[in-house]
Order: structure tokens, then C-alpha cells, then sequence
């Protein structure tokens, strides 16, 4: 049985100097697509993954990248915005890995595409009016 | 074409006084000229809506039976602990208290989730709050311990008084360590990741009233959704700031001190705030009207985003160790683009201050004057200007002799 799943990875700065995503795919036969990557060696990394391959080598990869000292998140969960709570003060859209916030050029407002949220949750504690709720 | 807000507020009163926001009178300058524009237009109002600490509320709960000196005692609202040490039963809850048992950035970041902000909010809200007390007893005071509900509505007072809000311009913060840094100017990325800033622009009431020559003590405004006064200049005001030939301040400059009856104001203009990894705080809605009464008045308020310059400031270093570098200057209308250059690297912007909430106020602002419904008063007293020489002062720390 093949899987599909989207994970996030967070790297600690020891671990991004390492060939990680490389062994997935020659040790676990994993194929992936990178959503999302902001490593840089001998700094604290953030990789957004969709990560296929057959349940059994799926988990056995999982289980290499914990033993790493990888932290992973899944991302089978939902972000969405209170809007009565949102003060639109794009304090956002920095934050956003994938660029799901954007501002509307006239108005100022801030528009949340909720296609483009990969549900990482970064924004949920950054929100000062905490807007941005995230569902389990 | 001199006008004094006597002959404006005889206009208002008639319902005939010209109104238009402080985004609004930048094209119509633009278009008519600074004269034309002078004389047609009456008022401009601004708007403002960011997190500002400096915030607070006295609250007079009443006296119980037997009655309690809440006063040097120990009183919380919602569990977040309020000020005592005023008389019997008035306390002062602050923006920035948070409950004895939140861990604060024990775990770092701290979330603050809760604090005098949320209360706040949530008493406007006109929301049922907890408040527990314990005093120490006296002959005329004898009860030691208080628990009830309290509500807006039937506590005596409620008064917004911040000391520190509105500030006249403000840093822009970037990261240049290789760490995420948290702030009150937001999550900081790191390597120059992002740059966050905080101030309406060309709304923003005193970067359009750049020599505080109509904002006075006794300015009516709009603040948090209803009516309230300039009470003071506010903490830390600094007219002395490094101005550009506009005069407008490169520098946070002025801020003032407001106050007015929190009953009628409204949670949608008074936000109990969260800053990750710092703290808690109000998100606070000010729109001050301008009168017109020169030339000189209406080309301050046509100012726009293009020529309001703000400092860019690292917040992993400089800041912190109160140094006084600055990493270049740049002007709203480029944060407003979304990308800045910083030492030569493109970094996106992000705005703590809502744009969108500070147009909303400005607009409610002209409509309550269009309709008649708001006046405007002559200052009783001015602001310190660049004249009086203030500076805001640094700590100088100095050893306890034993």
C-alpha cells in the first residue's frame, strides 16, 4: 500500500549540513517533493515535504529522520481565520513559509488563501490577536 | 484664509464643514494645490490602530458590605493581577500584567495568551469579570477577603488612561543574528528574514500634525470606538527627534497621553494583544481630528507615505544593548511595497499597525463630524514642541551606597 503525506521537518542547526532528504530516497526508495525549504548549514531549518512511497518503507523513513533529531509535524490538521478576531495587520505575512497571506494592494486588507496553507501552524502563534486557530 | 475652530465647529454644527481623511486630502492637495485645498477643506482626520503598552484603565468597583480596602492589598481580575496602591476600592489594571501563574518564557517562547490586554477586552465586551481580592483588615475596612463578579455596567468607573500611545513614527526591526529573535516589533527572522514596522503613515495622527500645532491638551478624539481627550503629552515624548525638511520626525518622535470613560467605547477598537516571546498588550484604535486653520496645517496633513522616513534598527543586537546604530533609512512607501533593502539584501515587510482599521477609523471619525455629531475643541494647553528642548533621557545607573 503507497502512502502520501505532508510533512513539516524542522532541523536543528547540526543536522543541516546533513544529506537527509538524499537517504530517504536511496535507503527507503521515498520519492518527495519539496514544498517548501528554508535550510542553511549550521542554522536552525525548516523543510516542508510531501513524502510518497509504500507504507512500510514510509514509516521506516519516518523512523530514520526522529532518530536524526528531526523534529517532524504532520500536517493532516486545518488553520483557519476567526475573521472577528483578525485586525488585519499583516503582522502574518512574514511568518507564512508557504505565502498564504497576502495584502490587497488598495484596501490593506489581509487576504488568507487557505489552498497555499500547508497547515505548518507558524502563524498561529505569531498572530498577535491570535486570529488564526488551529484545528486537531 | 485663516479659520479658528470656532468658525469650523459653527460649520459642523450646521452640518456644512468640508471632512476628508488624512489618505484623502494627499490627492485632493495634489490636485487643487495647498491654497484651494486650504480653504475648501475644514477638517482631516486620521487614524491609528496598533499595540500600545503604554495602556491602561482605573476602574472604581464600589464598596462591598462590610466593606474592604482593596487599597495595598492584593486584587485580581481574571486572575491577572491589578494595581492597589491608590485609595479604597479604585485599582488600575495595566495592558502588560500578566497572571502570577503564566509561565512566561520559562518555555521559551512564551505564548501570553492572557493578560490586562485580554481583560481589558473583554470588560468593554461587556463580559462578566472574576475578581478576587485579599486586604489586610482595618477598623473601618474589616473584611479580609473579596470574590465576585464584577461588570462594566455596574461598577462606578471605568477610565481608559494611557500614558504612552499613538507614537510619531517608529523603528522598523530586522534580525541580523542567525536566530529567530521574538519581540514586541514581532517574530524576527533571522539572517534579515523579515522586517516589521508599526505605524499608520501618512494616517497616523501626529506624523500629520508634525509640530503638534493643533494636538493639545484637551484634543477631543476618537479612542477605542468612542469619544476621549488628549490628557497630556505621553511618556517618553521626544519633539527634539531628528526631523526631515518636511518637518516630520525620522525618529520616533512625540506620543501622547489619552484618556476617556471606558463604557463607551467598544472591543472591536480596544484588542487584548499576544506578542510570542514577550508579552501581553491592547491594540488600540485613536483617530485625532486636524482643523484646517492655515495653509501651513493642510500641507502637514497632505503628507504621504513617500515622504515619512523611519529608522531601520537590529533588534538582535542594537536594540537590545541600546545602542544607537541604525542600519539605514527607508520610507513607508517602500515598506509599504513589501520589500525593503537592508545592507543590500531584499527583505519582505510585515506591519504590526493595521492599515485597513486605521482608514476604518478616519472614516468613522469624518462621519461623526459630518453629521454633527462631534466637535472639536481648542487645546487648553500645547505639547512640548522642538522649543521647549526635550529630549527623552536614557538611564543613567548609578551604585546604592550602603
Amino acid at each position: 500500500m503507497n502512502v502520501s503525506r505532508r510533512i513539516v521537518l524542522h532541523f536543528p542547526p547540526n543536522m543541516t549540513g546533513q544529506p537527509v532528504v538524499c537517504r530517504l530516497v536511496k535507503d527507503f526508495g521515498l520519492t518527495f517533493n519539496i514544498i517548501r525549504a528554508s535550510v542553511s548549514p549550521g542554522q536552525e531549518g525548516l523543510l516542508i515535504l510531501e513524502l510518497s512511497g509504500e507504507r512500510k518503507n514510509y514509516d521506516k523513513g519516518i523512523k530514520y529522520l526522529t532518530e536524526t533529531g528531526i523534529e517532524i509535524q504532520s500536517l493532516s490538521q486545518d488553520v483557519v481565520r476567526d475573521e472577528a478576531k483578525c485586525t488585519h495587520c499583516g503582522a502574518c505575512i512574514t511568518i507564512c513559509p508557504t505565502e498564504a497571506f497576502a495584502l490587497e494592494p488598495k484596501t490593506r486588507k489581509v487576504l488568507f488563501d487557505h489552498n497555499k496553507c500547508v497547515v505548518c501552524g507558524l502563524c498561529v502563534k505569531a498572530c498577535p490577536p491570535r486570529a488564526m486557530i488551529l484545528y486537531f | 484664509m485663516a479659520k479658528t475652530i470656532a468658525e469650523i465647529n459653527e460649520k459642523i454644527r450646521k452640518g456644512k464643514a468640508v471632512v476628508v481623511t488624512a489618505e484623502e486630502v494627499i490627492d485632493i492637495a495634489k490636485e487643487k494645490g495647498i491654497r484651494k485645498a486650504a480653504e475648501e477643506i475644514d477638517v482631516v482626520t486620521t487614524g491609528t490602530f496598533s499595540p500600545m503598552c503604554g495602556s491602561g484603565a482605573f476602574l472604581n468597583i464600589g464598596h462591598s458590605k462590610p466593606r474592604i480596602k482593596l487599597g495595598g492589598g492584593k486584587v485580581y481580575l481574571n486572575d491577572v493581577p491589578v494595581y492597589t496602591g491608590i485609595a479604597a476600592v479604585d485599582v488600575f489594571i495595566g495592558a502588560t500584567a500578566l497572571p502570577d501563574d503564566d509561565p512566561r518564557n520559562k518555555f521559551y517562547p512564551g505564548e501570553f495568551n492572557y493578560g490586562g490586554g485580554s481583560v481589558i477586552q473583554e470588560l468593554v465586551a461587556g463580559k462578566d469579570i472574576r475578581l478576587t481580592a485579599a486586604a489586610y483588615g482595618t477598623d473601618c475596612y474589616p473584611r479580609k477577603k473579596l470574590e465576585t463578579l464584577i461588570n462594566i455596567r455596574d461598577i462606578n468607573e471605568a477610565i481608559l488612561f494611557d500614558v504612552r500611545n499613538a507614537y510619531q513614527n517608529y523603528n522598523v526591526a530586522v534580525n541580523l543574528s542567525d536566530k529567530v529573535r521574538y519581540t514586541y516589533m514581532g517574530v524576527l527572522k533571522p539572517n534579515l528574514g523579515n522586517a516589521n514596522y508599526c505605524s499608520a503613515g501618512q494616517l497616523s495622527p501626529l506624523l500629520n500634525d508634525p509640530y503638534y500645532k493643533t494636538i493639545g491638551v484637551g484634543t477631543k478624539i476618537f479612542l477605542g470606538g468612542g469619544i476621549g481627550y488628549v490628557a497630556w503629552h505621553g511618556t517618553q515624548h521626544n519633539p527634539t527627534a531628528l526631523r526631515g525638511d518636511n518637518g516630520v520626525p525620522r525618529r520616533g518622535a512625540g506620543t501622547l497621553a489619552v484618556i476617556g470613560d471606558l463604557k463607551q467605547m467598544k472591543p472591536e477598537w480596544l484588542v487584548g494583544t499576544s506578542m510570542l516571546g514577550y508579552g501581553c498588550t491592547l491594540t488600540v484604535g485613536i483617530g485625532v481630528p486636524i482643523p484646517i486653520l492655515s495653509e501651513e496645517i493642510l500641507r502637514y496633513t497632505a503628507v504621504s507615505d513617500a515622504g515619512i522616513l523611519a529608522p531601520v534598527v537590529d533588534y538582535s543586537e542594537a536594540y537590545p544593548q541600546r545602542e544607537p546604530d541604525i542600519l539605514g533609512e527607508v520610507s513607508y512607501a517602500e515598506l509599504k511595497s513589501g520589500h525593503i533593502k537592508v545592507q543590500g539584501k531584499d527583505v519582505p515587510t510585515s506591519s504590526l499597525s493595521s492599515y485597513l482599521k486605521a482608514v476604518e477609523i478616519a472614516s468613522i471619525l469624518r462621519k461623526w463630524i459630518e453629521k454633527g455629531e462631534f466637535l472639536l475643541t481648542e487645546p487648553v494647553a500645547p505639547l512640548p514642541g522642538v522649543e521647549s528642548g526635550i529630549s527623552s533621557k536614557p538611564l543613567k545607573e548609578r551604585p546604592i551606597a550602603e
